[in-house]
């Protein structure tokens, strides 16, 4: 049984000229100890479906349809107190910017004790020799020393490792990570990349990566779910949707990004931008800037289709033909 | 190529009334009825001479006979005075109704040059910055450490030493004005310097000056209407204040003369007989001037709230 | 002679102390920031000079000292032969030069409409007069960058990041110019936004046979722009040569460390060993190279003496193992 499961979540956001749908129907699982990269553009609905998992949804934004099931146990439902002991305990959450994640009031290590002793029985001394161990873990050089600094007195990518210690300090079986590494510069990001992978592979962690950068899920992520305007386009395994993706949107995505490999002469680019919420085309939401669209796309909306190696929402790849 | 929904074409009133800041007030209790009594406050000041019943101003229709009567709803009141009169025999509600269209008329004078002295100081402070801004802003944390009724009365107290006895009565509204909006340039000097301060370092502001646009032009074209959102609000709130500042002074009796009353003026007159029963005098003034202010600054408090959160 | 834009030893530095009285107060000293420390580049014409590093680097101050938005603090910068200062003074130098930022959302002002903010350089170069000819340019010069004349009428907040960042160009280019400097235009964007924007300003390169200054921290950004290419760290270039062979014969160990941290498609599933270590305050640089403390191959001599550069092939590496050539 998958770790995390999510099915059919829908969630909107009532405002005064209507209610707008930012994540429509959007399904998938995470197994224990895999990977899973959530990719798309600004608007598409990736942070929201983090946001929902760990209970963070902020109002006027509520979850109206599908369920979030944690080790087969709904978590979509609980009260905030029931959600909060959840999170952390068996939910950790990184997200990108370190400094709104720490309290600058607080030393690191006050932090980190308090959070592992509200999850953890144990001993001041016991939660302090934990937080150390922590602090080490995520590469803190000194950790025994200065595990009473305050975040201040870190630089970026050090205060970016805190928090990770901070999520991860009740050893969670599942971590969200909403674009951990984009206020970092490119060779802290490599470090922390690094330091993801190798603490999911060795404390058999779930995580479910958020985030714009391609080319950071090529290299982190065992499988990827592509959204576009609040729905997954695209969902397989990491190495097919970057290569072969099913899917004209991932691919349109995949030619977009420039290569560090080889020059060339145009870049593939996809017309248009995304839609607003407010305006969402009927049928495929992604018809009206799609290169293969056919009449079908304009009316009818796909849902994920086997493709191959892939599951990709695209009426290419419907082996029934459309009963008219 | 674009897939955004095509707008149409709107006029400036339909966009407004479209707006969230419409859509706001709108949902606003307190802003639709704080600015239904400030307009009436407006609107009854500004059209006295016209609908008032009375011209408090005009001797020839006083008569001594008519003094103290009380206000309508009481035994010996009369119909024709519904708030009843005072001393000389005047009308109370049609001087109320002078008294606030004077008190108003101090009131928006001196928070409009206060207005432009501050926003003009605050936006070449903030543009400039160095020299020009640490001078003018230590002159306005100098200023901010006394009271400003007390600035009002100082510049009133010159104009009075200055001035000979007759001019000074004929300018005494003008002297109040400046007094008053002297005393409250600072706010918005401050104001418009932090906003000044951000706008300035914005790429809009970097890209005219690629361009060699000259810092006057840069600072009234670009930033200027990008900095005006505070200063409604804080004139907004400093015209209760200047209100209150214009009645104190004339109720201390260093206001405006009773030839020419304001409301505070006339809450001075009643004070005198406040002990002998006719409480009218001073009570009506008092409550058009708590109910007038009020209106503004909760509309004021108003517009902080909504502003605030989009705009800065 | 035929280099558009000339930047010879340019150093820039900023006073950062805290104010005087707090230093009477606190002890504190004089604080100066070396944003820029000794520079030379050239850009000839109708050719992109990217500046590549990451943040605090200095790439950005490079970017505003070459429009004049800063002055230097030494060296000298020439625009079209002249020194930039007097080639700014004349308007007739001036409207051939403008700049892109990185901001859409803050560089466009939000108060105005877009036909304003296009016709801006117009009116005040004094280019065209009659309202009639400006409204002609203005449609003229939003379709060019793929928006429609009737654009012109909407208000900034009316579009998407990407159409923002269309706009900031046409009004770059409405005074006809031939030298842009674009400060991380596209590092707002959405990657399929970004490829729109790339792609439109090499058109517009090859079309009007503009000359571009390119600054970005995106490496593979930066391979598609260039045709020369420096990489700047703690305020100085440490290599800069031909973008492909930079790309392909990265000399500099610092060069190398940027190519081997950024992720990229091709490494699918491709381990590696990321290089330790963050940038150094700018306002402390380390004495020497100041690269030395992350670097693999330093030595004493890196520790205490600042490399000069050393010529291999077309490219100029600041760097003693290079040098020695123990790289």
């Amino acid at each position: 049984m998958a770790l995390l499961d999510v099915r059919d979540l829908t969630v909107e956001f009532p405002t005064r000229r209507g209610l707008l749908r930012a994540i429509d129907n959007v399904s998938f699982s995470i197994e224990t100890g895999e990977i899973l990269g959530v990719v798309g553009e600004s608007g598409a609905g990736k942070s929201l479906t983090g946001a929902s998992i760990i209970g963070l949804l902020d109002p006027p934004g509520r979850i109206v349809g599908g369920q979030i099931l944690l080790d087969g146990k709904r978590i979509d439902n609980l009260s905030p107190e029931r959600m909060r002991a959840v999170r952390g305990k068996q939910i950790g959450a990184i997200f990108q910017d370190p400094l709104t994640t720490l309290d600058p009031l607080a030393s690191i290590g006050s932090q980190l004790t308090e959070t592992i002793q509200t999850h953890l029985r144990l001993s001041d001394r016991e939660a302090r020799e934990r937080a150390i161990k922590w602090l080490e873990e995520v590469g803190i050089p000194g950790a025994r020393a200065r595990i009473d600094a305050y975040p201040h007195e870190f630089s970026g990518g050090m205060r970016q490792r805190v928090v990770i210690a901070l999520a991860l300090c009740a050893e969670p079986r599942l971590v969200v990570a909403d674009e951990p590494t984009t206020a970092l510069d490119v060779s802290i990001q490599a470090q922390i990349i690094e330091l993801l992978k190798r603490l999911a592979r060795e404390h058999g962690m779930s995580v479910m990566l958020i985030t714009h950068d391609m080319g950071v899920i090529a290299e982190t992520a065992d499988r990827v779910a592509v959204m576009y305007a609040g729905r997954i386009v695209e969902i397989g395994p990491v190495m097919d949707v970057v290569r072969h993706p099913k899917h004209p949107y991932s691919e349109g995505l995949m030619g977009s990004i420039p290569s560090l490999e080889h020059r060339v002469e145009r870049l593939r680019q996809i017309d248009g931008a995304m839609p607003r919420l407010n305006a969402i085309p009927v049928g495929c939401p992604y018809n009206p800037r799609c290169p293969k669209v056919f009449d079908r796309c304009r009316v009818e909306r796909p849902n994920l289709l086997d493709a191959g190696a892939t599951q990709s929402a695209c009426w290419l790849y419907d082996k029934v033909p459309a009963h008219v | 190529m674009s897939i955004t929904r095509p707008t149409r074409e709107k006029g400036a009133l339909a966009r407004f009334f479209d707006s969230d800041f419409f859509y706001a007030y709108r949902r606003s209790p307190i802003a639709i009825v704080s600015s239904l009594i400030a307009a009436i406050c407006l609107f009854g000041a500004l059209l006295a001479p016209w609908i008032a019943p009375h011209n408090p101003f005009d001797l020839a229709s006083l008569n001594l006979l008519d003094s103290f009567k009380p206000p309508a709803f009481m035994a010996e009141g009369e119909r024709a005075y519904p708030l009843g009169t005072d001393d000389q025999g005047r009308d109370m509600l049609s001087g109320i109704m002078y008294g606030a269209r004077i008190s108003l008329e101090v009131g928006i004078l001196s928070v409009a040059l206060a207005l432009v002295v501050g926003v003009s100081l605050g936006l070449l402070a903030g543009y400039l910055g160095g020299t020009v801004d640490a001078v003018l802003m230590r002159m306005a944390d100098v200023q901010l450490t006394f009271p400003s009724i007390l600035i009002a009365l100082l510049v009133d107290g010159i104009a009075r030493a200055l001035l000979p006895r007759e001019l000074h009565e004929a300018l005494e509204l003008y002297v109040l004005v400046f007094a008053i909006g002297i005393a409250l340039w600072p706010q918005f000097a401050r104001t418009v310097r932090g906003s000044t301060l951000v706008e300035r370092g914005r790429e809009y502001v970097m890209a005219a000056r690629v361009i060699g646009l000259s810092s006057p032009r840069i600072m009234l074209s670009h930033i200027l209407p990008n900095v005006l959102g505070p200063v409604l609000v804080i004139a907004t709130i400093n015209l209760g204040q200047a209100i209150i500042a214009e009645a104190t002074l004339s109720f201390l009796g260093v206001g405006l003369p009773p030839t020419q009353p304001s409301l505070g003026t006339l809450i001075r007159i009643g004070n005198d007989f406040l002990f002998s029963g006719e409480w009218w005098i001073t009570v009506f003034p008092g409550i058009g001037l708590a109910v007038m202010v009020l209106a503004i600054n909760l509309l004021g408090d108003w517009l902080r709230d909504a502003l605030n959160p989009r705009l800065r | 002679m035929s280099d558009v834009l000339e930047a010879a030893h340019v150093s820039r530095y900023f006073d950062v102390s805290k104010p005087w009285l707090q230093r009477v107060l606190t002890g504190g000293r004089r604080a100066v920031l070396r944003a820029v420390d000794d520079v030379s580049f050239a850009i000839p014409k109708a050719t992109t000079l990217s500046l590549v590093g990451e943040s605090g680097c200095g790439k950005s101050t490079v970017a505003r000292l070459a429009v004049g938005l800063y002055e230097p603090t030494a060296g000298s910068i020439r625009f079209e032969g002249q020194p930039l200062s007097a080639a700014r003074a004349q308007a007739s130098l001036r409207r051939r030069m403008n700049m892109i930022f990185q901001d859409p959302y803050a560089s466009l002002n939000p108060r105005w409409r877009v036909r304003d903010i296009v016709a801006e350089p117009l009116r005040a170069f004094k280019i065209l007069n009659s309202p009639r000819e400006i409204t002609a340019r203005v449609g003229e010069l939003l379709t060019q960058v793929g928006l429609s004349p009737a654009d012109g009428e909407k208000f900034p907040h009316e579009f998407s990041g990407g159409q923002r960042q269309r706009v900031s160009i046409a009004r770059a280019l409405s005074s006809t110019p031939d030298f842009l400097v674009c400060d991380e235009p596209t590092s707002a964007l959405d990657v399929s936004v970004q490829a729109q924007i790339l792609n439109l300003m090499r058109d517009l390169q090859q079309r009007l046979g503009l000359t571009y200054l390119f600054i970005s921290h995106n490496l593979a950004v930066v391979r598609h722009m260039s045709d020369r290419l420096g990489v700047m760290y703690l305020g100085r270039i440490v290599e800069i040569g031909p973008g492909e062979d930079v790309f392909r014969t990265p000399r500099h160990p610092y060069t190398r460390l940027l190519l081997d941290a950024i992720p990229d498609l091709e490494m699918v599933g491709k381990p590696r060993t990321p290089v330790g270590g963050e940038v150094p305050s700018p306002l402390a640089p380390p004495p020497g190279c100041p690269f030395h403390p992350r670097c693999p191959l330093a030595n004493d001599r890196c520790r205490v003496e600042r490399p000069d550069y050393t010529v291999a092939r077309d490219t100029l590496v600041a760097c003693h193992a290079v040098e020695e050539g123990r790289s």
